[in-house]
């Protein structure tokens, strides 16, 4: 793999459809100096997801262009896209390049969450791949004068087995569309002569990140461009009672100051002029104190009105099981508020002209995003157009929409382009957060030690019926908008284990103290945190080895493979009682966390390691195991990067993150008010991938994450004999356990 | 408005700014032109647009570009370039120790200032050089060991 073939600047121009198609210049340095003139029409391209021109180009030269609705959020998936479309269609790794989350040019897939990229995305490009080969091989067989089942591919060539002759796909498709549809049972290529796929093959983008050639969307400019930086409002929901911008405007190269309601920003000629002016700018807002007191936030969960019930798992009968039952257990769990915690705060730059929009975001939902601002600012949605360009990962539906909605919003008043910036607090303040999560379990073992009984409830905020998050521009400026969608965060509280009376309930709650939005492994974490747990819990009072516990309950053979695999990994020795040990202040421990992703996908088990500091209550996670079958692997270094992020990540929510608010608003602003996991902290990983070329691909973006939180504190009960029901596990809550012990 | 020229990988500048108190970072970004030195925080806590000034690694987000008059200012990009990597750079290739890559150029000039006066740094040491240097996506392992590949390739 060489560097020339990332950045998708090739060709500039890729005329399909006998329409030229503008191709943004993403990765060269020179990015905005494609723009189209007529950047939000239609430009002739089918998007649709059932043609394979929705999907695929292949250029007079043979170069092949793939279509993507799903984004690479640092994920790496541009890569496996390629190397996807590359071996289905017989086409050299260095000859395909992938477009990605543009409205006018690719297919909408879905957002980009869910570990669904390769799982979906990756397969709908698959399929298109299959579909666009088949016609080749029987474009090149009329071509070369033999019969269909004379020829074959390589190389992005057609050959005739008995003629000796060939012909380049160039040739037989170049420029011209295929005008086909996607064939769902085009037949795909036999994994045993895959080439590229199962390879690691390495990132196309990391030579350009690592020079800093690569474009991010905070480099991204449009030329004529102005700068603005919002003003939020004091408290979450204060309304603006007077502006007063003497003072910014005294500063050289401000423009204006933009109100609408509560909407408030600034726009100057040059970024530092817009971030002074923002500064000086004397805004009043009224008082706003409808938080919660944080001190009884799990109160205040546990009182807020119930929408409605959800039976979300109902196996036997759970309330005449757990009488019955021999041995009676119950606990109650919660998972603190999570900021996605972007590194690089959210920006988008936006641009109208005849009246129409193009805006550029690192939105994970270029698609979504295009309806949400069409309903906002009251326009057709086909006059707005929205490309991705990739921002810094944001694992989840961050700002990087409400940075889109903010510099439509200003662009729109200012008649220019408009480029905005978040700042840190903005970005701390403002992005949608993982919602507070509160669990309650009752279980009961029978005489023999066999857990007869199951109840789990969750208590999270309600759904609307549209999967999306309101803008903050919208609310702050009374736009037309929909209600806030938390995600599917009642996934995963469903549990694999066949326990023979089972009910899991959502309770759906009227409100959340802020927007809820999907953070990594929504809802999946929270909930598998409680069931991992309380799985442990159950295993210690029947007196049976954690893993043989779970593996009792467990009929399906690839579990049971995955844990074998995993008790090799991580020399898992049975036990029937704590097996922690101490030294000094330090008390060691392991614990297992197992899941198969919704019951349907991914499987991953873990083993942690613990070390527990009695006297300062610190926890330290030194290892993590990871064994984890995704099916068939595109990537295995790829896949593993993201196990790690997985791990890490999210050792850093169990230990530390916890968000700070007071009754007005957001008080964790910063990385010292919200601090992460850094370097010395982090701990050693060792994966054990299962691949299975024979099946199907399933995600990996998600599902380790879901199972970190409970091997921590599974791990900490082993060393100190407590359980740690409260997520995040700080200093203080694990010697006021140690106390009460 | 004031014109002043600094030096940047070795090469005059000239940047623009009413405010002598602008961080040096928009001089850099916006002036300059350059991509590697990033926006994280504004606040010197996240490492992510650090650069070197006459050789010791600055937060470009805090330091006025007033300051950098007469001084060396070094960036990613002039460390290497994708077709001639420094070893640093070559190496965080080979470990592929980038996800999104927005922290990376921060951790890339935090690890040239550690190799700088410790050729030959141990893991503990990595760590403790690269405490102040935020990722969310979870990449320390394959940094701490692009760093270490790094000063092999280095010695």
């Amino acid at each position: 793999m060489t560097t020339s073939i990332h950045g998708v600047s090739r060709r500039d121009f890729l005329k399909t459809s006998g329409a030229l198609v503008v191709v943004f210049s993403l990765g060269d340095g020179r990015a905005g100096a494609a723009r189209s003139p007529h950047a939000a029409q239609n430009l002739g391209k089918t998007v649709a997801l059932d043609q394979v021109d929705g999907f695929l180009a292949i250029g007079s030269d043979g170069s092949v262009t793939v279509f993507s609705g799903k984004v690479d959020l640092g994920t790496g998936i541009r890569t496996a896209m390629t190397q996807i479309a590359a071996e289905e269609l017989s086409v050299p790794l260095e000859r395909v390049e992938v477009i990605q989350g543009d409205t006018a040019l690719t297919p909408d897939q879905g957002v980009t969450f869910g570990s669904l990229s390769i799982q979906v995305g990756g397969m709908q490009i698959r399929q298109a791949a299959a579909t666009a080969r088949e016609a080749l091989m029987t474009e090149g067989a009329k071509k070369l004068g033999v019969s269909r089942d004379e020829v074959t591919v390589r190389l992005g060539r057609v050959y005739s087995r008995t003629n000796g002759q060939d012909v380049s796909f160039g040739e037989l498709v170049g420029g011209r569309d295929f005008s086909l549809k996607v064939d769902t049972n085009a037949p795909l290529k036999d994994p045993a002569s895959y080439t590229i796929v199962g390879k690691s093959v390495s990132r196309l983008d990391i030579p350009d990140k690592v020079t800093g050639k690569f474009t991010y969307m905070q480099d991204f400019r449009v030329p004529g461009m102005l700068h603005a930086r919002v003003v939020r409002p004091t408290a979450l929901k204060s309304d603006l009672l007077a502006v007063d911008d003497t003072d910014a405007r005294k500063i050289p190269g401000f423009v204006a100051t933009v109100r609408k309601d509560n909407f408030l920003a600034v726009v100057a000629q040059n970024e530092w002029a817009a971030i002074r002016a923002s500064r000086a700018l004397k805004a009043t807002w009224s008082d706003w104190q409808g938080l919660p007191d944080q001190a009884s936030l799990w109160d205040y969960v546990r009182k807020t009105k119930i929408n409605k019930d959800e039976v979300l798992q109902n196996t036997g009968d759970s309330v005449e099981a757990l009488k019955t039952g021999a041995k009676k257990l119950a606990a109650t769990y919660d998972f603190a508020i999570h900021t996605h915690g972007s590194i690089g705060p959210s920006c988008a730059i936006a641009e109208f002209s005849d009246g129409k929009l193009t805006s550029w975001s690192a939105s994970q939902q270029t698609h979504l995003l295009r309806k949400q601002m069409a309903q906002m600012l009251r326009m057709k949605e086909q006059d707005v157009r929205c490309v991705y360009v990739e921002g810094a990962g944001c694992y989840g539906r961050n700002g990087h929409e409400d940075a889109a909605a903010d510099a439509a919003l200003i662009a729109r008043e200012i008649g220019k382009p408009v480029r905005v910036q978040w700042m840190r607090a903005d970005e701390h303040g403002w992005d949608p957060k993982g919602p507070p999560t509160l669990l309650d379990y009752r279980g009961a073992l029978d005489a023999g030690g066999n857990l007869v009984a199951w109840e789990s409830e969750v208590f999270i905020p309600d759904r609307p019926s549209q999967i999306q998050v309101t803008l903050v521009a919208a609310d702050l400026a009374q736009l037309p908008k929909e209600a806030a969608h938390p995600g599917n965060i009642h996934q995963a509280l469903a549990i694999q284990y066949g326990v023979p009376n089972i009910k899991a309930t959502a309770h759906w709650l009227a409100e959340t103290p802020f927007k809820p939005s999907w953070i990594r492994t929504p809802g999946r974490m929270q909930n598998t945190f409680g069931n991992e747990c309380f799985m442990d819990e159950c295993a210690a009072a029947a007196g049976v080895d954690p893993l043989e516990f779970r593996r009792r309950n467990l009929k399906d053979p690839r579990a049971a493979e995955l844990l074998d695999r995993l008790v090799k990994l991580a020399g898992w020795t049975p036990r029937t009682q704590r097996s922690g040990a101490t030294s000094g202040d330090i008390a060691r421990g392991r614990g297992l966390s197992y899941i198969k992703y919704e019951l349907v996908r991914t499987y991953v088990g873990v083993v942690a390691d613990v070390e527990v500091n009695r006297k300062t209550g610190v926890v330290r996670v030194k290892r993590f195991y990871v064994a984890h079958d995704c099916g068939q692997i595109i990537n295995p270094d790829g896949l593993k990067n993201q196990i790690e992020g997985n791990v890490i990540q999210t050792v850093s929510r169990t230990l530390i993150e916890n968000l700070k608010f007071s009754r007005s608003t957001v008080t964790s602003l910063d990385w010292a008010s919200y601090p992460i996991l850094t370097f010395p902290d982090v701990p050693e990983i060792v994966i054990d991938l299962i691949d299975r070329p024979r099946e199907r691909p399933w995600g990996a973006g998600e599902p380790t994450a879901a199972v970190v939180p409970s091997a921590i504190a599974n791990a900490v009960y082993d060393a100190l004999g407590v359980r740690l029901r409260s997520v995040p596990f700080t200093p203080d809550k694990v010697l006021a356990a140690l106390k009460t012990a | 408005m004031v014109k002043l020229t600094l030096t940047v990988n070795g090469k005059p500048a000239v940047v623009k700014f009413d405010d002598p108190q602008m961080p040096l970072l928009y001089a850099l970004r916006n002036d300059v032109g350059l991509h590697g030195p990033r926006f994280g925080c504004g606040l010197a806590q996240c490492g992510a647009c650090t650069v070197h000034i006459d050789g010791s690694p600055v937060r470009s987000c805090v330091y006025p570009v007033s300051k950098a008059a007469g001084r060396n200012v070094v960036t990613l990009e002039g460390l290497g370039k994708p077709g001639k990597p420094h070893p640093l750079q070559q190496a965080f290739i080979e470990e592929q120790a980038v996800q999104c890559g927005y922290c990376i150029n921060g951790m890339i000039m935090q690890a040239k200032a550690l190799l700088d006066r410790n050729r030959n740094p141990d893991e503990t040491q990595i760590r403790a050089a690269l405490k102040n240097n935020l990722c969310r996506c979870g990449t320390h392992l394959r940094i701490v060991r692009a760093i270490k590949r790094a000063s092999g390739m280095m010695a």
